[in-house]
């Protein structure tokens, strides 16, 4: 006989682990988090912190523009007063930009990681760097419409900077990384700690943009999802995208486990006025919450009292509708100041990469505009500026209530192909189009997606219109306005900067979870501070960045049998009578995180026969009744002490051939040369010893 | 438990596809159509027989309480005609669900219809238009895949069946049950369409159609090639082509077909759309474009195959302007309206071409067309037609044919199937193969029968953690084949594992050494034992006295002869068959020493075993072929002989 063990599945472990990588930074630097459950590793997100370019000057001809004095760079400048506080061109490295990656990503092993969920597609732009390395081998899990957005995202950054390298020249890169010492310590302080994090570690984030072909080998690599559609990975772990309504493709997840139901929630928005909403219905019931909502720690309101403020018995609804119409009205503030703007013959420039605001601003400008019979037209600059427009036109299954009633009144879900058809809205890939210089008109509105002001567009639109007093730049919040700004001194233009939602607010926090009802939720530690009103009927966990948090077990597995094979089993009744047991017989089968039993389809040979478990301890007089019963007799030799010590009753049988039982405390031996009387004093035996 | 399915419709007929399947306590309506070829009660299901339909009429909503949700699979007439009858007239309040295609489309189709009863044919309304908006906006739309959990029971999910835009196959789960309604669909690709697609599921049931039950379709391309130039001969001879369709799903397949043709052939004959509707139509179809092709899908930011060139709008003065043209008119079939109106203009030239689809409903001009070829027509008592123009009957179908409908049974294997939708003769040959080449239970049932099949359940029992673990850890045990010389493999895991069914509790999977734990008891063996003398003769050899010697030759012999599956491992001082274990006694008296033999004891050997119960079989096996043993085997044969 031969037995072999194999270990093919690594999910032995009695535990889950969590660990933050990276808080993040608001909506566009979203958290990363590894979270090790069943055996299995699954990466939530690999963004990129895009907010870090503002530390790279933009392309080096902007200086021309600039006064004689502040025409230095990092090589010549030798007098850099450190002592300024203020921060101007100069003190921006005067390279070829870098891009800062999560740091804590690099210290794992791509090949443990077993599963990647991308939430959204800010969630994605870091992908590319996982997936070229080496031995990574992960599955990555998006939903479709993320991972077309993402692509488009991570093109337009391809093409963006391999605009600024045709502008700048193939000048090498110069990471911080590899700068040296004396110049990283010769920047002025908020650009240090961009550039190395507070000691110094952020600086092995740092890598050179990826290409446009590890942009699409990573795509390859990526299976993509519905909302709601589940998947399972391995057999073990059922996982679902559930909408988050922060994006158009944006999502929460919901994986299903033999050790527990986990609920992922990153940054939700419960009313969208674009993608579909928060659907916190579908994560009901799950055992654990993985709470990594960050915008709290943005917003400006003060934590505890945005957490407690709201009563608890507000409705969710109520709360969400109230957000949605003061996002409405900031909406209504942008668009009535770029139509004053216009009508001072200023030009309106918006570098928001938020495809929601984009959306909605273009409805929202083009009627503001044309409702104050402002004629100008609206430019749409980006490489990717057609394909997101097309595509958001067919895609109503992705998109919120209202939008999707557009579909059924047969309407296009955005106002924006119409707007192109009646020549209000142009749209071009880039700034150098023949047909944008041959269409040009000022004043005009223009989006130019790159928030951080350093790539594509918006920096020749911003240098020719900063010295404007009369025109717009609008900003998203979240950005260091002052340093982003810093290249484009003196900066005369208005600058109008909004904060817009991205993110559960605190005054939903306890409301939400009472709906979701978890066993424990987990908490970044940055919201330890609050205190709940009311006793909670969960459990709260901590977790802070780059420490590893166990996760107790969460519920106990389960084994399904089929009713009709459940039927053939022998049940004994035991002595303790409101016991029965039967041996589970058939064969396993591990699926859609279920562990079945199914009727054995081969049978192996039938050569075991008798049940393999006995307790109790058999009485020499039962035995001698059970044996007669048999048609056999014997006699007690009585008590004797075997070799070993222990005392052992012996029965010797005569009829029908001989045998010899010795019974001890643990063990009974029957000695016999007879087969059927072998067989038929086990049967007595087992009479009277109770087994399974 | 049982699944009941009462066919309310397309029982062994097509048209008025209407199944109510109650599984585990809840109730499903599968599609709620009308039936094209009656104009009484007979063109919609029978839904007083819906089981308790009427228990909530004290509170005026006799179906709420009959049926916990309907499902559409597409925007077919004869699957979603009837619905806006039975939730505004008969008041059905519940939930509805179709793919995101089908809410936006079936207004589409029910309006025309109902224009079509009302103001062409003067009937008495079914339904307002108010109706059909009304009962849209109680409609869920669903996307493909989703799994939609209609209640705390209740699953479903819809999956891509090709055949129209937006047309799913509908998978359902309650409890442990499970079944797949598929509708109509089309197991290959067309011009504007995808295969239908679908998981393998774990299903009690699927509910099949059947349309061509018989029909062993080949390529398309051919039968379009044919399509193609019976229209092109038609209008270089300056002839008027009619194409009747219904407003959605052929007619834009036939015009990227056209557009595709006219733009190789630099063709500048005018295609015209009948009325707005067509055209409007073709703005739902570039919006819902994620439903099309790969192929269309691909291209949609470049150029969205739904954007007509060629195409125009029609005004009904142009009937008789003279010149070719193309014309897409509603409804399909000739069934009446502005087809059967320019029917009536057309139909008198040769010159002329009317194509008609693959299938026409009994009673309606287009079944009468393709029936043989009538030179005259009769419209009513009063008005009849001369058909004297050239028909040509489209010969490709967008439903799947006989060899689709095996393979899709065949991959999912379910448990039952029951056939709807299709010829009665016909549904019985392709149920005797489902039966005879699948093995699975078929049944093609008639309208208002209901079919029961048992269901799945499982009973659900709480893993211990060590039973648990050992779950997650194959443990493979190898055996030899007892019938080949391949060695067989069992998976143990769940064999150690005992189920435990206490009062009160929920039944329970634990290890056996949990047991005793759970109980407070200690194991108790039972073993057996045996030692018994081998004849070996009276032989010279100077290795006689060594067991070494004895062990190697049991165990050579005891390989060779007991085959059934056994591996006999031969250890240094004793040979072990899984819990047997045997070795040479040299004990004057042995305490497992039963028999007084007589042989002489310089002329054997005593072997002495033991083994566990279990094992008892092989080990009497194993004794048996030891006291036959012989020194020669040739010797044994014979004395065995």
């Amino acid at each position: 006989m031969c037995h072999c063990y194999g270990n093919f599945s690594t999910g032995i472990d009695s535990e889950s682990f969590q660990t933050c990588l990276s808080k993040g930074g608001g909506f566009h630097f979203p958290s990363c988090h590894i979270l090790s459950i069943c055996g299995f590793r699954i990466l939530f997100d690999v963004p990129l912190d895009l907010s870090a370019l503002t530390i790279f000057s933009p392309i080096p001809n902007d200086f021309d523009n600039l006064d004689e004095e502040n025409c230095g760079c990092l090589e010549s400048d030798k007098h850099r007063t450190l002592e300024t506080t203020t921060l101007n061109a100069r003190n921006l490295v005067y390279a070829e930009p870098c891009y800062k990656t999560v740091k804590n990503l690099h210290l794992w092993n791509a090949s443990f990681i077993d599963v990647v969920l991308i939430s959204s597609p800010m969630g994605m732009l870091g992908l590319p760097y996982l997936t070229r390395m080496k031995g990574f081998s992960a599955k990555i899990y998006v939903t479709e419409a993320t991972a077309k957005l993402g692509k488009l995202m991570m093109e337009d950054l391809v093409s963006s900077h391999m605009e600024y390298k045709r502008f700048y020249g193939d000048k090498e890169s110069v990471c911080p990384q590899g700068m040296k010492f004396e110049e990283l310590d010769q920047l002025p302080p908020t650009l240090k700690e961009i550039a190395l994090g507070k000691d110094g570690e952020d600086l092995g984030g740092w890598m050179p943009l990826y290409s446009a072909v590890d942009v699409n080998d990573c795509l390859k690599k990526v299976q993509t999802l519905k909302y709601l559609e589940e998947t399972c990975y391995n057999g073990t772990l059922i996982i679902k995208a559930v909408s988050s309504g922060a994006e158009i493709g944006a999502c929460n997840w919901a994986i299903n486990s033999p050790k527990g139901d986990i609920a992922f929630i990153t940054s939700s928005i419960f009313l969208s006025g674009h993608a579909m909403d928060f659907d916190y219905h579908a994560l009901k019931g799950n055992d654990l919450i993985l709470y990594s909502d960050f915008t709290f720690m943005h917003a400006m309101d003060d934590l505890d009292s945005g957490f407690n403020s709201a009563p608890v018995t507000d409705s969710i609804r109520s709360l969400a509708s109230a957000d949605i119409s003061e996002e409405r009205d900031k909406l209504a503030f942008v668009c009535s100041c770029a139509v004053d703007s216009v009508k001072n013959g200023g030009s309106v420039l918006i570098p928001i990469d938020r495809l929601g605001l984009i959306l909605q601003l273009l409805e929202e400008i083009s009627t503001a505009l044309d409702y104050s019979n402002m004629k100008v037209p609206i430019y749409f600059i980006s490489s990717v500026a057609k394909e997101l427009l097309a595509f958001t036109n067919v895609i109503p299954e992705w998109l919120c209530t209202e939008r999707q009633e557009k579909l059924f009144s047969g309407e296009p879900s955005f106002a924006h192909a119409e707007l192109i058809k009646q020549k209000k809205l142009h749209v071009f890939p880039a700034i150098y189009s023949p047909e944008l210089l041959m269409n040009w008109q000022e004043p005009c509105v223009v989006f130019c997606p790159n928030w951080s002001l350093r790539l594509g567009p918006v920096v020749h639109l911003l240098q020719r219109w900063c010295i404007d007093r009369n025109s717009l730049l609008v900003l998203e919040n979240g950005i260091d306005a002052q340093l982003a700004l810093s290249p484009y001194k003196p900066m005369e233009m208005k600058v109008l900067q909004c904060s817009f939602f991205s993110g559960i607010s605190l005054n939903k926090v306890q409301p939400l979870l009472k709906i979701l009802q978890p066993k424990i939720v987990a908490f970044p530690e940055d919201l330890r501070q609050i205190s709940f009103q009311e006793s909670t009927p969960f459990s709260i966990l901590h977790y802070s960045e780059n420490e590893t948090l166990a996760i107790p077990n969460l519920k106990s597995s389960e084994l399904e049998i089929p009713m009709e094979l459940a039927t053939q089993f022998h049940f004994k009744k035991l002595k303790q009578e409101h016991i029965n047991v039967t041996r589970v017989k058939g064969e396993l089968l591990v699926s859609n995180g279920k562990h079945q039993l199914i009727s054995e389809t081969k049978q192996a040979d039938q050569l075991k026969c008798r049940p393999v478990l006995c307790w109790g301890s058999p009485s020499t007089d039962t035995l001698l009744a059970a044996l007669s019963e048999r048609g056999i007799s014997g006699t007690v030799e009585g008590d004797t002490v075997d070799l070993e010590g222990e005392n052992v009753s012996v029965v010797h049988v005569h009829e029908p051939n001989r045998a010899c039982i010795k019974i001890g405390v643990a063990i009974t031996v029957v000695t016999t040369a007879d087969e059927d009387l072998a067989g038929r004093i086990s049967d007595a035996i087992y009479s009277v010893l109770d087994n399974a | 438990m049982a699944i009941d399915c009462l066919i309310l419709g397309a029982g062994q007929e097509v048209g008025k596809s209407c199944v109510v399947v109650s599984i585990n306590g809840k109730r499903i309506m599968f599609d709620c159509g009308m039936h094209m070829g009656y104009l009484d009660h007979r063109r919609y299901p029978d839904f007083s027989r819906i089981p308790n339909y009427d228990q909530g009429r004290s509170s005026g909503s006799a179906f709420d309480h009959a049926i916990d949700c309907i499902i559409i699979t597409h925007f077919h007439l004869d699957h979603v005609g009837a619905l806006p009858y039975f939730t505004e007239v008969c008041g059905y309040r519940g939930p509805i669900y179709m793919t995101y295609p089908t809410k936006a489309l079936s207004p589409l189709m029910l309006e025309d219809y109902r224009k079509v009863m009302v103001e062409r044919r003067g009937e008495e309304e079914q339904f307002t238009s108010d109706h059909i908006a009304e009962c849209m906006k109680k409609v869920i739309a669903v996307d493909l895949k989703q799994t939609i959990q209609v209640d705390k029971d209740l699953q479903i999910r819809a999956y891509y069946a090709g055949h129209v835009l937006g047309a799913a196959m509908f998978y359902a789960k309650v409890g442990d049950s499970a079944i797949l309604y598929t509708g109509d669909y089309n197991m290959t690709p067309d011009r504007h369409l995808g295969a239908a697609q679908i998981d393998r599921l774990h299903l009690d049931l699927v509910i099949s159609e059947s349309t061509y039950a018989t029909t062993i379709r080949d390529s398309k391309y051919s039968r379009e090639r044919e399509f193609l130039k019976a229209v092109h001969e038609c209008i270089s001879g300056g002839g008027k082509v009619l194409i009747p369709t219904f407003a959605l799903g052929r007619a834009q397949e036939l015009c990227i077909l056209l557009e595709d043709y006219w733009e190789r052939m630099n063709l500048k004959v005018p295609i015209y759309f009948s009325a707005g509707l067509t055209i409007q139509a073709n703005m739902y179809y570039k919006m819902l474009i994620s439903w099309t092709s790969q192929r269309i899908k691909e291209t949609y930011s470049t150029h969205n195959a739904f954007d007509f060139k060629h195409v125009k709008d029609f005004e009904r003065s142009m009937i008789d302007a003279p010149g070719p043209c193309v014309l897409f008119a509603t409804p399909g079939m000739i069934s009446g309206g502005f087809s059967l109106e320019v029917f009536k203009h057309w139909a008198p030239s040769e010159k002329n071409l009317i194509t008609l689809p693959g299938y026409c409903v009994a009673g309606t001009i287009g079944h009468k067309l393709m029936s043989g070829k009538p030179s005259k027509i009769d419209l009513d008592k009063d008005t009849s037609v001369d058909v004297r123009c050239q028909i040509h009957q489209l010969s490709f179908s967008p439903h799947t044919d006989a060899k689709g409908i095996m393979d899709l049974i065949k991959f999912l294997s379910p448990k039952h199937v029951i056939l709807v939708h299709g010829e009665k003769p016909k549904m019985a040959t392709l149920k005797g193969r489902i039966q005879s080449e699948l093995g699975i239970h078929c049944y093609d049932p008639a309208n208002n029968e209901t079919v029961s099949i048992p269901s799945t359940q499982y009973v659900k029992a709480v893993a211990s953690d060590a039973f648990a673990r050992s779950c997650l850890n194959p443990n493979f045990k190898f055996l030899k084949s007892s019938s080949g010389n391949g060695l067989q493999v069992t998976d143990e895991r769940v064999s150690d594992g005992i189920l435990v069914l206490e009062k009160s509790q929920k039944p329970k999977v634990m290890q056996q050494d949990e047991l005793l734990l759970m109980l407070g008891e200690n194991e108790h063996k039972v073993e057996h034992s045996c030692c018994f003398p081998v004849h070996i003769g009276n032989i010279e050899s100077s290795e006689r006295s060594s067991t070494g010697f004895w062990l190697r030759l049991f165990s050579a012999r005891l390989s060779d002869e007991i085959s059934a599956g056994i591996i006999v491992q031969d250890f240094e001082g004793h040979i072990q068959v899984e819990s047997f274990h045997l070795s040479i006694c040299l004990k004057d008296s042995c305490s497992h020493r039963i028999t007084d033999d007589s042989q002489n004891k310089s002329e054997s050997v005593f072997c002495c075993c033991t083994w566990s119960v279990e094992d008892e079989k092989i080990a009497w096996k194993i004794i048996s072929t030891m006291k036959n043993f012989n020194l020669n085997p040739g010797q044994q044969d014979a004395s065995n002989n």
